[in-house]
Parts: structure tokens; C-alpha cells; sequence
């Protein structure tokens, strides 16, 4: 081993000194803001910077003497991932059990209102469900899940020192301030986009590093090629990055206010946050899972991906064509058409790259498919690929313009948005904290694979209650809507639609749950797992693929 | 030391980088970059103005309670929606709206043109217990409204020079009248000739809330509900006129 | 340019863009001595035997 802590010692730490210098801004900056808060949201904030600030300085202080800031390049900088697993399954279950509570709210009004407040009104919890699943969960499985991918296919440590370490702990602030921002009311007003400007600023920050970590590692490489799961990993970054920038652009009504109005207005307001909506899915939620794909199949089947020609042709079109498909939120509005058209023609081409991605996973397997009977986690993200190619080809049909005059607005909108997130992305994001968690920690095997092929039963009837009963209540509500009597009116008022939906809205809140049942069994799996715990009973048949030889 | 056996800047990571940036980017701007030309694609139509500060006050409780997860403010040109809502939303008519509020879902019904449809009192009475008088209705209750005081009442101003920033157009006047303007909005016995100079005749003032004694958010977001899709003088909007046929 | 022209020559340009880059995609992909290099990059999430330690 080398003497690293002495080279290290010669080099400057700018990693050290990057963390110190942005603790030290924002605690100068939050001390100002507790005490010139406009509004509660920004002294609530205020504290929450301070106090983050106060313990990244303790933080820094009680690891400069331990082994925590050595960085040794001949090892794998695995703690950061290790956190990164908990956060990713801490904050699927938030993230569920507030979809869970929501659901119920629209089946039971009365759950949880209370008349003197609105902490938890739907309309604020919404916003919290969203970006809970979908930043706080989908986004910690990413960090994860690329830090350690990144690591394996380039044969380098993690670049940066500690700057993964700030990476991981600035995004949970992220995820901290703006779930505790919605719940006080405060918001952006952009769907998916709703954290406010000075957290908008602060992700910018945690972003930028993220991608010169990621870009880092990229150089130190042993190897010449990149692998392609890295592709999809730097284009999910990239990209995102642009559209956070783009669509947050907003001048404050105060530098100690959370209010502010976005830069664009109206027409071009709805443009560029679709751009960016859409686009979040394709590049968060699906480019971003497309590359774990890419690595943790071809690992848990120990073969080579079907064709890797075929994952360059799919890379390049999908990342082409998504980013023209965001218009077609917007069909019959204000939109000019021209624009509504072409939203809608790429949607329609996406098609063929999405299914290129699926069908490059599946035939991964073949000649490897009996071992889906014996292995519960390559079954989740065969799950995972077939609910992929149920929504990208349900995608394009639901871009047509016929088929979204009666779709839009409507609940199978929202069945579509959850047969991708909790089939496709949440599948395989279990996949991967399966995986994961007996290679982090070095432990044989999983605590128990039976428990994993409850938690795949769990969560696949629990997608099926719930995009069952969104098709049935949006095709139906479209239908009531335009709906006309003998004599020429309408048939329905809007709340007979509204009444109609209670029954597919109690459906839906128990496939929510069951889902989120099986998420907390994943806990207790791998909460046991860490623990180095074995379930009695099991046999050892399935060992760890990891451990097989390679062929 | 780090780089032992690259530059700095490996070459492939940044072909593959720069390949991502020109694929997304350019995509994104030949898409986007003509609806900024827009005012040349927003129809001409007579009424539409900026909202007046007790508006936008109730704009911010609107955006605050994230109504826009249930409510939508976009009427399509279909049959139906015209006939349950009213005439279609023409682009003009969100032109002002920083953020755009067009929604994605209708958990409950359309908003464009909800203002006049209902009265004041019927607005309050739906607001603080929905349903008291729509007894299907799966609203959440929103009885905190009544009795708070406007939040942003004594900052205004500054919202109203951060909307110039982005590009409505407030007078300099606007602006050194916001607060007394949000005041007198809501109270008919106030002097509301300076409102009414500066965002027209149209302009509503009534004591929203029927609560007299102060200007709640309450009142912000009925005056704001019931502006809704009634700015646009639909007597001289001619539909079929070429520049509104785009 | 007025806003007809610009949302013309939007869509041609980024139409003749969208082939461009379609092509030169399929020609790095399916040049034939590109085969061997992708050949042995399919194969690298399987090589890390060791799982902990870098090489």
C-alpha cells in the first residue's frame, strides 16, 4: 500500500477547502436570512442552512483525524454508496407513504383535513410525493448506483477526495429544504419543478459537483473505452443540469424572500417546462435507469449485454428524440400547433429507441432464462423491463392527439406516469439496492430471497390495482365528460365525474399500498442483510452471482 | 499524480460530453427558441392586463396551495369544454402569468373562466368547507384562509418590480400605489379611483370576504378566482381574423 | 425573421440535423474494425473480480 496519506499531504485539498469555503458561505448567508426572513418558509430555511453548515464543520473536524479523509486510489471509495443505499430506501418509503396517504385523501376526503391549517392538504402534499419518489428516492438510487458503477467499469477510486461525500450529504439538504418547504406552502408553482429559487441555487451547487466527481472518475480511467452505462449516466447529468438551470430561471422578490417569479411567462412558460417535465422523465427516470440496466443486468446474468452496438444506436436516438417530445402536454392548448405536432411526432418515434433499450435487456437473458426461476432479483428487473415496454409504447399512443383529447386531465395520465415509476423505475432500483447491499457490505448472499419474491409479488399486483384502476377512471371520466344526452347537452356535471371515481380511487390507494408493503419489506431484507444475518430455514442454493466464476 | 496517465481533460469523456451537450441542446433550441418570437403568435386581443396587486396576492395562495395539482386553466377547443366552460383559452390571456398555472389534471373542474360564474359568498362558503355546498366534492377544506392577513401585504411592491423584471407591464405609478391598491381593492368604501385609473373600469372592488373589519388571503384569492378568464372583451376578439388563425 | 420563418426553418434544419446525427451514429457503430473494441467493452461490467480493491 502506498504511504497516500503523505501525497495527499503534498497536494493542496481543494475538495477540503471547496467544502469549508461553501459551508462557510451558506452559513454566512443563512445567518442573514434567519434574521432578515421575509416570510416563515425562508427562516424555517435559514435554520435548516445553518444548522447543515454547523454540522458539515463538525463533520469535517471529527473525521480529519480518523482514516476518513485519506484517499487511498488503490481501494474503492464504497462508504459514500453505502449511504447512498439507506438514503435511497429511508426515502422510498417516505416517499410511497405519502402517495399512499394522498390516494386515500381522494378516495376519503376527510382524512387528514384539518381546518385550521394546510400543512397536509393535498395540494401540498402532492408536490411532496413527487419529488420525494422521484428526487429524494430515484435520485439517491442514481447517486448510489453511479458512484459505484462508475468506480467498477473505469478500475479508478471516485474522484474528488470528500467531494462525493459533499455530493450525497448537499443532495439530502436539497431533498430536506424542499420537502419542508412544500409542506409550508412554499413553492414554485411548476410542476416537478417545484423547490424555490434560493434551492433551486443550492442544488445547482451540489449538481455541478456531481458531474466533475462523475467527470473525474471518467479521466483517471484504466480503461480506454467508456462503458455505456456511463453514457446514459453522463447524459442523465448533463442534461438535467440544463434543464434545471433553463426551467428555474427566476428573478427573487427579495434575496431573503422565498418568492419569485419565473423569467418566462404564459405560452413560453408552458413550453419550457414541459421541455423540462418531459425530459425529467427521460433523463432522470429513464436515461439515469437505463444505465444502471446496462451494468447490474449483464451482472446478475453474468453475460455480456445482447448487443452493445445496439446500446450506442439506442443511446444517441433516445437522448435525440426525448428532447423534442415535451409538447405533447400540451395538445389543444395555446400552443401554436406546429410545435404540438412535433411534440407529438417524436413521442411517436421514441418509441422505436425505448423498445431498442428494452429489448437489448431482455435478450440479455437468453440462454440464461431458467435462472428467473431461481433468482428473485433478476425477476424484478425482467419486471421492471417489461413494465419499460408496456409505458414507452403506452407513451406514444397517449401523444396522439385523438387519444389525448380524451386522456388529458384525466387519471390515466396519472396510471401511465406510476406503470413507468413504480413498474420500470422502481422495479429496477430494487434490483439494484438487492444487489448492491450484499457487494457493499461483503455478505454472502441476501437475508433472504424469499422475502424478495414476496416483496415481487407485493409489488406487481400492487402496480396492477393501481394502473387497473386509473384506466378504468380516466377513460371513464374522459368519456363522461364529453358525454351528450338525446337532447344535444351535456350529460354529466363535473362532480356526477367526480363521484363516479371513488371506487377506482380506493383501488389504487390499496395497490399504493401494497406496494409500499413491499418497499418496507425490502427494508427489513436488507436491514438483516447489513446486519450479516442468514434466514434459517433458506438454503444456500442461490450464492451471490457475484461470486460465481465468470465463464 | 492523479492523472497519471492522461491529461487533465481526457479526450473520449469530453467527445462523449460535448456529443450529449450539441444532441440535447440543439434539440431543445430549434424547438423552443421560435416561440420567442411569441408576441408575433399571441393573438390581439382588448382587455388583458396585468393583475392588480390583491390579485396577485391571491395568485400566490392559488400557487401556494398548489391548486394547480387539481385545477386546470386551459379550456381546449372541444365541444364539450367549451360548452361546460366557456369560450377556449387564448394564449393572450395567460401572457402575464409568471409562473403559467395551466394545469396537467382536473381532480376538479377547469378554472379559465370560473370568475363570475359564482358569487363571493358562494366562493367563501365552497373555500371554507367544500362541501357544505357541493356534498360530493373531494376538495380539502381551506377555512385558514379566513381571518389571515395577506402574507406579502407590506412586500407588494417588491413582487410587483420583481414582475416588471420579467417582463409585465407595471407603471413606475403601479408600483409607488401597490399597497394602498391591494387595500382598497377589497374594502368599497376606500378610494378606489387610483386603482381603477390604473388597471381599468373593470376593475372589481368589493369586500370579498364580507368580512369588513380587515383584507384577508381570504379576499385575495376570491378577487383573483373571480378575474379568472373575464379580462378578454370576447365582443371584439375576431377568431377567424389570419393572425389569430395560427 | 419573422416568427413563420423562424419556425421553418427551425423544423428543416433540425430535421436535416436529427439524419445527420442518425448516420454518423451508424457509421461509428457498425465501421467493421470498431467490432472487436465493442466486443471486449460488452465484457467489462464482468471482469472486476475483485470487488474491492481498484484493478
Amino acid at each position: 500500500m502506498e504511504p497516500t496519506l503523505l501525497k495527499s499531504k503534498a497536494l493542496p485539498r481543494f475538495d477540503i477547502i471547496f467544502t469549508c469555503g461553501v459551508a462557510f458561505l451558506v452559513a454566512l448567508w443563512a445567518i442573514f436570512a434567519t434574521s432578515h426572513a421575509e416570510d416563515v418558509g425562508m427562516t424555517v430555511h435559514g435554520w435548516i442552512f445553518l444548522g447543515a453548515a454547523i454540522m458539515a464543520a463538525l463533520g469535517l473536524v471529527f473525521t480529519a483525524h480518523g482514516t476518513a479523509l485519506q484517499n487511498d486510489p488503490s481501494t474503492y471509495s464504497d462508504g459514500v454508496i453505502r449511504f447512498g443505499v439507506i438514503a435511497s430506501t429511508f426515502w422510498g418509503i417516505v416517499g410511497m407513504l405519502v402517495g399512499v396517504v394522498i390516494a386515500s385523501q381522494l378516495a376519503y376526503p376527510d382524512m387528514l383535513y384539518f381546518k385550521d391549517f394546510g400543512f397536509l392538504n393535498f395540494g401540498r402534499l402532492r408536490p411532496l410525493h413527487t419529488s420525494a419518489v422521484i428526487f429524494a428516492f430515484g435520485g439517491n438510487v442514481l447517486l448510489a448506483t453511479s458512484f459505484y458503477v462508475v468506480q467498477r467499469t473505469c478500475r479508478a477510486r471516485l474522484f474528488g477526495g470528500m467531494l462525493p461525500w459533499f455530493v450525497f450529504w448537499g443532495y439530502q439538504l436539497f431533498i430536506v429544504l424542499a420537502a419542508t418547504g412544500y409542506l409550508l406552502g412554499v413553492t414554485s408553482g411548476q410542476e416537478y419543478a417545484e423547490p424555490t429559487w434560493h434551492v433551486d441555487l443550492w442544488l445547482t451547487v451540489v449538481w455541478v459537483a456531481y458531474l466533475l466527481v462523475f467527470l473525474g472518475t471518467l479521466w483517471k480511467r484504466k480503461e480506454p473505452h467508456i462503458y455505456v452505462a456511463n453514457w446514459f449516466y453522463l447524459a442523465f447529468i448533463v442534461t438535467i443540469a440544463m434543464l434545471h438551470v433553463v426551467n428555474n430561471l427566476a428573478v427573487p422578490t427579495s434575496a431573503f424572500a422565498t418568492t419569485s417569479y419565473p423569467l418566462f411567462g404564459g405560452v413560453q412558460n408552458a413550453l419550457t417546462q414541459w421541455w423540462y417535465g418531459h425530459n425529467a422523465v427521460g433523463f432522470f427516470l429513464t436515461a439515469g435507469f437505463l444505465a444502471i440496466m446496462y451494468y447490474f443486468i449483464p451482472k446478475q446474468v453474468n453475460r455480456p449485454v445482447y448487443s452493445y452496438q445496439l446500446s450506442i444506436v439506442h443511446f444517441w436516438a433516445l437522448i435525440f428524440i426525448y428532447i423534442w417530445a415535451g409538447p405533447h402536454h400540451l395538445h389543444y392548448t395555446a400552443l401554436p400547433q406546429w410545435a404540438q405536432t412535433l411534440g407529438m411526432t417524436f413521442s411517436i418515434i421514441l418509441w422505436m429507441p425505448s423498445w431498442g433499450g428494452m429489448i437489448n435487456g431482455l435478450m440479455t437473458l437468453s440462454g440464461a432464462w431458467d435462472k428467473l426461476r431461481t433468482d428473485p432479483v433478476l425477476r424484478m428487473f425482467v419486471a421492471s423491463l417489461a413494465f419499460y415496454g408496456m409505458s414507452t409504447f403506452e407513451g406514444p399512443v397517449m401523444s396522439v392527439r385523438a387519444v389525448n383529447s380524451l386522456s388529458h386531465y384525466t387519471d390515466w395520465t396519472i396510471g401511465h406516469v406510476h406503470s413507468g415509476a413504480l413498474g420500470w423505475v422502481g422495479m429496477v432500483s430494487f434490483g439494484a439496492l438487492y444487489a448492491l447491499t450484499p457487494w457493499l457490505w461483503k455478505r454472502e448472499r441476501l437475508y433472504s430471497l424469499k422475502l424478495v419474491e414476496m416483496h415481487f409479488w407485493l409489488s406487481t399486483i400492487g402496480i396492477l390495482f393501481y394502473i387497473s384502476s386509473m384506466w378504468v377512471s380516466g377513460i371513464q371520466q374522459g368519456l363522461m365528460w364529453r358525454s351528450y344526452n338525446e337532447f344535444g347537452f351535456l350529460t354529466y356535471s363535473f362532480v356526477e365525474t367526480v363521484k363516479a371515481m371513488h371506487l377506482p380511487y380506493i383501488v389504487r390507494a390499496i395497490g399504493g399500498l401494497l406496494y409500499l408493503i413491499g418497499t418496507c419489506i425490502m427494508a427489513y431484507n436488507l436491514w438483516r442483510t447489513i446486519d450479516g444475518a442468514v434466514a434459517k430455514k433458506e438454503p444456500l442454493t442461490l450464492a451471490n452471482p457475484n461470486l460465481v466464476p465468470a465463464e | 499524480m492523479l492523472f497519471k496517465n492522461h491529461g487533465i481533460i481526457e479526450r473520449n469523456s469530453m467527445i462523449l460530453l460535448v456529443g450529449i451537450l450539441l444532441v440535447v441542446s440543439i434539440g431543445g433550441i430549434v424547438q423552443i427558441a421560435p416561440l420567442f418570437r411569441i408576441e408575433q403568435t399571441i393573438e390581439k386581443v382588448d382587455g388583458v392586463r396585468p393583475y392588480t396587486p390583491l390579485e396577485l396576492a391571491g395568485r400566490g395562495v392559488y400557487i401556494r396551495e398548489g391548486c394547480y395539482t387539481c385545477h386546470s386553466q386551459m379550456i381546449r377547443p372541444l365541444r364539450d369544454e367549451i360548452e361546460r366552460y366557456g369560450h377556449y383559452s387564448l394564449a393572450a390571456e395567460s401572457m402575464y402569468d409568471h409562473p403559467f398555472q395551466w394545469g396537467s389534471k382536473r381532480t376538479g373542474p377547469d378554472l379559465a373562466r370560473v370568475g363570475g360564474r359564482y358569487s363571493d359568498a358562494w366562493h367563501v362558503q365552497h373555500l371554507i368547507n367544500p362541501r357544505s355546498v357541493v356534498p360530493e366534492s373531494i376538495m380539502p377544506p381551506y377555512a385558514f384562509l379566513e381571518g389571515r392577513e395577506i402574507g406579502i401585504k407590506d412586500v407588494v411592491d417588491k413582487h410587483i418590480v420583481a414582475q416588471t423584471r420579467v417582463g409585465v407591464p407595471y407603471t413606475q405609478a403601479d408600483i409607488d400605489n401597490a399597497k394602498t391598491d391591494l387595500m382598497a381593492q377589497a374594502d368599497p368604501n376606500a378610494d378606489s379611483e387610483g386603482l381603477q385609473s390604473r388597471y381599468g373600469g373593470k376593475v372589481t372592488v368589493r369586500d370579498f370576504d364580507g368580512d369588513p373589519s380587515k383584507v384577508t388571503e381570504m379576499d385575495a384569492l376570491v378577487a383573483y378566482l373571480q378575474v379568472l378568464g373575464t379580462m378578454v372583451d370576447f365582443k371584439t376578439y375576431e377568431p377567424m381574423k389570419a393572425e389569430n388563425l395560427r | 425573421m419573422s416568427y413563420e420563418q423562424l419556425s421553418a426553418f427551425a423544423q428543416t434544419s433540425g430535421m436535416i440535423y436529427f439524419m445527420a446525427i442518425f448516420a454518423a451514429v451508424c457509421l461509428y457503430v457498425f465501421w467493421p474494425s470498431n467490432r472487436a473494441k465493442f466486443d471486449k467493452a460488452a465484457r467489462m461490467p464482468l471482469e472486476n473480480e475483485d470487488i474491492d480493491h481498484v484493478r
